[in-house]
C-alpha cells in the first residue's frame, strides 16, 4: 500500500498535458497590461488633477514604471503557473474522501451482507471504483462523462446508507460528454450535498445536477436543500476552495465557481471551457 | 441473567442492522433484547416514554436530535439508561467521550468491542454533571414535556418565555403554551444566558425581545404606577418587569 502510494506521488518525466494547455492566455495578458499600466494612468491623471505638470522625462519615468508593474505581474503569475509548480499544486490539492463516508459506507456493507449479500457486492465494487479513482493521476483530464458515471456510483453507494432520504434529479441530456474536466471535480461537491444539505435534514431532499454547454462553454449547476441551522460553512468552503483552485490550475481565469442560497436551496455553479478530447 | 434491555438509534437502516446482527452473534455470551429502534433521537425519546431500557447505543449525526443531545434527556428519564456510543468519524466527539470517560464504539463495529461495552456499561446510574457537560457543553437544546402521553420537544430557540405557575412553569412559545416538569431555577441555572429574569416567576428569552415601554397601570389596581413591560417578537404580550429586576433588566438590554 505504501508502496503504491510512492508510486503515484512520483513526477513523470514528461509533464502531462494538462495545466499548461489551457485557453484564456490572452485574456491574462490584457489583464497584466491592466494590472501594471491602470494604476500609473489614474497617478498620472491624480497629478494633473492637483495641478503639476507632468512633462517630458516625468511621463517616461511614469510609463516606464506602468511597464515594470506589467511584467511584475506577468512574472508573478508565471511563477504559479509554471508547469512544475502546477503540478505541484495540483498533487496537493488531490481530492481526499470524507473518512466519514468512508467508514459509515464500509459499516452500511457490512450491515448489508447478510440480508442482501448482492446489493454488498455491487457496493464493494462501487467502492473500489471510487477509490481507484481517488488515487488517479490528479493531473490528467477526463471526460465528462467518466466523471459523471463516477458520481452515479458514489450516489449509489449514499442510497444504499441514507436510502429513499437522498433523491437525485438529473438533467444532463444537453450535457456534452466528451468536455474534458479535471478528475474529481463534481463528485466532492456531491458529498459536500449530501453531507451538508441531505444528511441532517429529518426525511432527506433532492440533489439537483443540471449541465448545459454553449458558447464554448460548460455550465454545471448543483443544488440541495439549505437550513440555515445546519451550516457548517467550514467544511464546504475548504471543498470549493480546493475545486476553485484546481479549476484555475487547468482552465485559467476561464473557469469559475459561485455558490448562493436561494429559495431555500444551496445552489454550486460551475463554468468553464468547452474543450474536447482528443480521442 | 435477565437479558439486558437495548434501544438502537440511527438514521441509517444498515447500520441498525450491523448492530442486531452483532448483538445476536455474542448473544451465548450476553443475552440482549431489543426493545425498540430509531432513527433520531426525537423517535428515541417518543419510543422511551412508555418502555424503559437498561441501555442506549446510539450514533451521533441524526437529523431532528443528534445523539448526544438524547444522551442528555436520557439522563433525565428515571431509572437512566447507559449510554453508548456508536460513531463512524469525529473527532471532537471522540474527545468529549475521552474527557468525559465515557464508552464509545467506532463504526464499523467490531462484535468483541461492543460485548465489552455492554458488559462494561451500568445502566440505571444517572452520569455526573461534568461529564454531561464535557459531552454537550451547550447543553440541551430542547425542552421535554408530554401532552397526552406524547413526548414534545421544543426547540430552545422557540421559547419566548418560562413562567412559574403554582405547581409547575410555562413554556411560551409563538405556537403556544406547553406545561414544564421542571423548577424555573433549575432552568434558569440550566439557560442562564440564554434567559433575563424580569420577575420573580417569569424568564424571558433574551433574543425574544422587541423592545420596551412604560405602561400605565390600570386604574383601580393597587399599584397603579407606571411599570416597564417588555414586548416581544411575534406575540402581542407584554411582560411585567419588576421594579427589583428592572435595572438588571434595562442593562441587559442596552448592553
Amino acid at each position: 500500500m505504501a508502496r503504491e502510494r510512492e508510486s503515484i506521488r512520483q513526477f513523470p518525466e514528461t509533464p502531462a498535458a494538462g495545466p499548461e494547455a489551457r485557453p484564456g492566455g490572452q485574456r491574462e495578458l490584457a489583464l497584466a497590461f491592466a494590472a501594471g499600466l491602470l494604476p500609473v494612468l489614474l497617478l498620472w491623471l491624480l497629478l494633473r488633477y492637483l495641478g503639476f505638470d507632468v512633462g517630458g522625462p516625468a511621463a517616461l519615468l511614469l510609463a516606464a514604471l506602468g511597464l515594470a508593474l506589467s511584467l511584475a505581474w506577468v512574472y508573478r503569475r508565471g511563477l504559479t503557473r509554471s508547469p512544475a509548480m502546477a503540478e505541484a499544486r495540483l498533487m496537493a490539492l488531490t481530492s481526499r474522501i470524507r473518512p466519514h463516508f468512508l467508514f459509515n459506507s464500509l459499516n452500511a456493507v457490512l450491515g448489508t451482507i447478510r440480508s442482501d449479500p448482492r446489493a454488498a457486492e455491487t457496493a464493494l465494487e462501487e467502492m473500489a471504483e471510487l477509490f481507484r479513482a481517488l488515487m488517479q493521476d490528479p493531473r490528467h483530464l477526463v471526460p465528462l462523462s467518466d466523471e459523471l458515471a463516477l458520481c452515479r456510483k458514489y450516489l449509489a453507494l449514499e442510497r444504499l446508507r441514507l436510502g429513499e432520504r437522498v433523491q437525485v434529479q438529473w438533467d444532463v441530456d444537453a450535457c456534452p460528454p466528451d468536455a474534458l474536466v479535471p478528475p474529481l471535480m463534481l463528485q466532492p461537491l456531491l458529498e459536500n450535498a449530501v453531507y451538508h444539505g441531505i444528511e441532517p435534514i429529518d426525511g432527506g431532499g433532492v440533489l439537483i445536477i443540471r449541465i448545459v454547454s454553449a458558447g464554448g462553454m460548460v455550465a454545471m449547476e448543483l443544488s440541495n436543500p439549505y437550513e440555515p441551522r445546519h451550516d457548517h460553512a467550514q467544511g464546504n468552503r475548504m471543498a470549493m476552495d480546493n475545486i476553485r483552485e484546481r479549476l484555475g490550475l487547468f482552465f485559467g481565469l476561464g473557469a469559475s465557481l459561485e455558490h448562493e442560497v436561494r429559495d431555500g436551496r444551496y445552489f454550486v455553479r460551475l463554468v468553464f471551457p468547452y474543450a474536447r478530447g482528443g480521442a | 441473567m435477565t437479558p439486558l434491555r437495548l434501544a438502537l438509534v440511527d438514521d441509517e437502516a444498515p447500520a441498525r442492522a450491523r448492530l442486531r446482527d452483532l448483538l445476536q452473534d455474542i448473544a451465548d455470551a450476553m443475552p440482549t433484547e431489543i426493545v425498540c429502534a430509531a432513527a433520531s433521537g426525537v423517535e428515541a425519546l417518543e419510543l422511551l416514554a412508555d418502555q424503559a431500557v437498561d441501555v442506549v447505543l446510539t450514533d451521533i449525526h441524526m437529523p431532528r436530535m443528534n445523539g448526544l443531545q438524547l444522551a442528555l434527556h436520557l439522563a433525565r428519564l428515571s431509572p437512566p439508561p447507559a449510554v453508548i456510543f456508536v460513531t463512524a468519524f469525529d473527532q471532537y466527539a471522540v474527545q468529549a467521550f475521552e474527557l468525559s470517560a465515557t464508552d464509545y464504539l467506532l463504526k464499523p463495529v467490531r462484535a468483541e468491542r461492543l460485548l465489552e461495552a455492554l458488559r462494561r456499561c451500568r445502566p440505571g446510574q444517572p452520569p455526573e454533571a461534568r461529564q454531561l457537560q464535557a459531552l454537550a457543553p451547550g447543553g440541551r437544546e430542547h425542552l421535554r414535556c408530554t401532552e397526552r402521553g406524547r413526548v414534545l420537544l421544543i426547540p430552545l430557540d422557540e421559547v419566548l418565555y418560562l413562567k412559574a405557575e403554582l405547581k409547575y412553569v410555562t413554556v411560551r412559545t409563538r405556537g403556544g403554551e406547553h406545561v414544564l416538569e421542571e423548577s424555573l431555577a433549575q432552568l434558569e441555572q440550566e439557560f442562564g444566558p440564554r434567559f433575563v429574569r424580569v420577575h420573580r416567576n417569569c424568564l424571558v428569552a433574551l433574543a425574544a425581545v422587541r423592545g420596551y415601554e412604560r405602561e400605565r397601570g390600570e386604574a383601580g389596581e393597587v399599584d397603579s404606577e407606571a411599570r416597564w413591560v417588555l414586548l416581544l417578537q411575534d406575540i402581542d404580550e407584554h411582560i411585567a418587569v419588576s421594579r427589583r429586576q428592572w435595572p438588571q433588566v434595562k442593562s441587559l438590554l442596552k448592553g
